[in-house]
């Protein structure tokens, strides 16, 4: 929607806005494997924590079990005053109840590694957890290999995600994250592109964590250990791949929350119409009054 | 009156309803989403939709598979220094306590069904056949992975000498310990492979463990390893070896306890 079509004068307090132009965004491709990769990864979330409760440790090395130095675990501990949670990382300790290695189911604290509301289903059932993972997992890497293959087919990573030297240079790069700092986002033709720390971030996503969470996974299947043992060389045993499968997905959450703030900061509609519609708002400056 | 006037009697303008209403779809969306995983997971179809996955797992990792790759052996320092027991760690029958006490020097291991020459083995005979050791990874579902060295016969050895008859598809494996609790023998521990991993070459009948008699806990005086599937594949206390044509006839019709209670028959993943 443009201004212009606005009836004159009934929002007099409004600032006249530049005009607007509606460019082409977003690719079908890009569109649509996005939108399965949310609902895949949202599913693969919640199902990889209901797995995850199974054995709240983590472990680097070949083997790794309940007697072995975990680098990580969700303790649940029960005392006089019911259970407690404490959650050990390296050296540190810290006390999590409430939320991790204790919380409320139907009022009342209960053991449990990561929370109900975080886990699919809210209820422990490592079965049922499965099932859902590795249906989820099979549609995220075959809506994966869909967006590698037809990205290089369109030219979408060497024309919309590959940086030009100029903008990997350091004072861009500055500048750049000085401008998300102050929320100064982009406008007119400079918005027609993502910006440097858009493609730098979407590169590293979806050429590094994404197949990193594939491979990783894939490393926890003894079948597939015997098909492939180069998994268990690259990254150094099943317990330490379920370790760097658990941190990439902290890291995706990060990414996703970082991801979900610029939306909302820099429009969320029209953000949300250009990965629907793939039209994007951008104000011609040409035309400003 | 002013149609422009509609749009601030009512404190928003078309636009701005509008957002309010798909922010209101979205809230509404997503309590319905959490409310909704739990009626979802707990549906018979969506469950059977789920598990339509383990036949893409299956049927990848058997064409990966079909030159039967070795799983990863380890050395003597990679083994871990405590295996932790799962599952049972002691059988409750008193059959079982009475081998136990004569050092199983009466088990016997039957092996029957679709087979030419059904075979009652006694745990000297076992080791009088041909022998491997192998140092591999245990992987628990759960997540949890532990490093022992196994030692026993080879499953092929016995189901050649028994002999396996047409129609053949299946080694199914019945056990002495009755992980469900139950009064009859329906609880008790069974597990179920195909003949691809039944002849796998480190698929062994295992009766000793990091250089000992295999212990109780592990499952004495028989288990089964098969190196390239999860741990509750493997099963312990292993009395009886049945071929078959079909696991459906058996207990929940699953082809395993665990199987049972919603595992999945393929345990490669």
């Amino acid at each position: 929607m443009t201004t212009a079509r606005m009836p004159s004068g009934a929002l007099p307090h409004t600032a006249p806005a530049a005009p607007r132009q509606l460019v082409p965004r977003h690719s079908v491709l890009v569109r649509v494997t996005h939108w399965v990769n949310v609902l895949a990864f949202s599913l693969l979330l919640m199902s990889g924590a209901q797995i995850f409760n199974a054995h709240p440790r983590l472990y680097w090395g070949q083997y790794g079990a309940d007697n072995d130095h975990a680098w990580l675990s969700v303790d649940s501990l029960h005392g006089a005053g019911g259970w407690r949670g404490v959650v050990h990382l390296g050296p540190l300790t810290v006390e999590t109840t409430g939320l991790l290695g204790a919380s409320r189911v139907n009022g009342a604290l209960v053991p449990r590694g990561l929370p109900a509301w975080l886990t699919i289903p809210s209820y422990q059932d490592l079965a049922a957890g499965r099932h859902w993972h590795l249906f989820f997992a099979w549609l995220f890497a075959l809506n994966g290999a869909v967006y590698l293959v037809g990205g290089a087919l369109q030219r979408h990573f060497r024309r919309d995600l590959l940086p030009s030297l100029a903008e990997l240079a350091p004072a861009h790069l500055v500048q750049e994250v000085v401008d998300h700092a102050r929320l100064h986002f982009p406008k007119g033709e400079a918005a027609r592109r993502y910006n440097v720390l858009q493609k730098l971030t979407y590169l590293g996503v979806a050429f590094v964590l994404l197949p990193l969470m594939v491979l990783t996974g894939l490393t926890m299947s003894p079948g597939l250990d015997s098909a492939f043992p180069i998994l268990l060389d690259v990254f150094g045993g099943r317990p330490s791949a379920r370790s760097l499968h658990f941190i990439c997905a902290a890291l995706l959450v990060a990414f996703v929350v970082v991801h979900l703030a610029m939306v909302l900061l820099s429009g969320v509609w029209n953000n949300l119409r250009s990965m629907i519609t793939g039209r994007y708002a951008i104000e011609t400056e040409g035309a400003r009054p | 009156m002013n149609p422009n006037m509609k749009f601030r009697s009512g404190a928003l303008t078309p636009f701005q309803s509008r957002r309010r209403w798909l922010a209101a779809l979205a809230a509404g969306a997503g309590s319905m989403a959490l409310a909704g995983c739990d009626r979802a997971a707990g549906d018979a179809r969506i469950d059977a939709t789920l598990r339509s996955a383990e036949k893409l797992t299956l049927g990848s990792q058997r064409l990966l598979l079909d030159h039967q790759p070795l799983a990863r052996e380890y050395g003597e320092r990679d083994l871990s220094p405590v295996f932790r027991v799962n599952g049972s760690s002691m059988p409750a029958s008193k059959e079982y306590a009475r081998l136990l006490q004569g050092g199983f020097v009466d088990f016997r291991l039957q092996v029957d069904g679709l087979v030419q020459r059904p075979q009652s083995l006694s745990l000297a005979q076992l080791k009088a056949m041909k022998t491997r050791s192998q140092i591999t990874r245990h992987d628990c579902v759960e997540g949890w992975s532990a490093i022992g060295k196994w030692q026993g016969v080879p499953l092929s050895q016995v189901l050649d000498l028994a002999g396996l008859k047409p129609g053949a598809r299946y080694v199914i494996f019945h056990c002495a310990d009755n992980l469900g609790e139950t009064a009859d023998d329906s609880g008790l521990y069974y597990e179920s492979i195909d003949l691809l991993d039944a002849y796998h070459p480190q698929t062994i009948l295992a009766y000793g463990m990091n250089g000992r008699d295999l212990p109780v806990a592990h499952g004495a005086p028989l288990r089964l390893r098969i190196e390239r599937q999860l741990g509750y594949k493997q099963a312990k206390y292993v009395t009886r070896i049945e071929v078959a044509d079909a696991y459906a006839h058996l207990n929940g019709g699953k082809g395993g306890f665990w199987e049972d209670r919603g595992y999945e028959w393929y345990a490669g993943i």
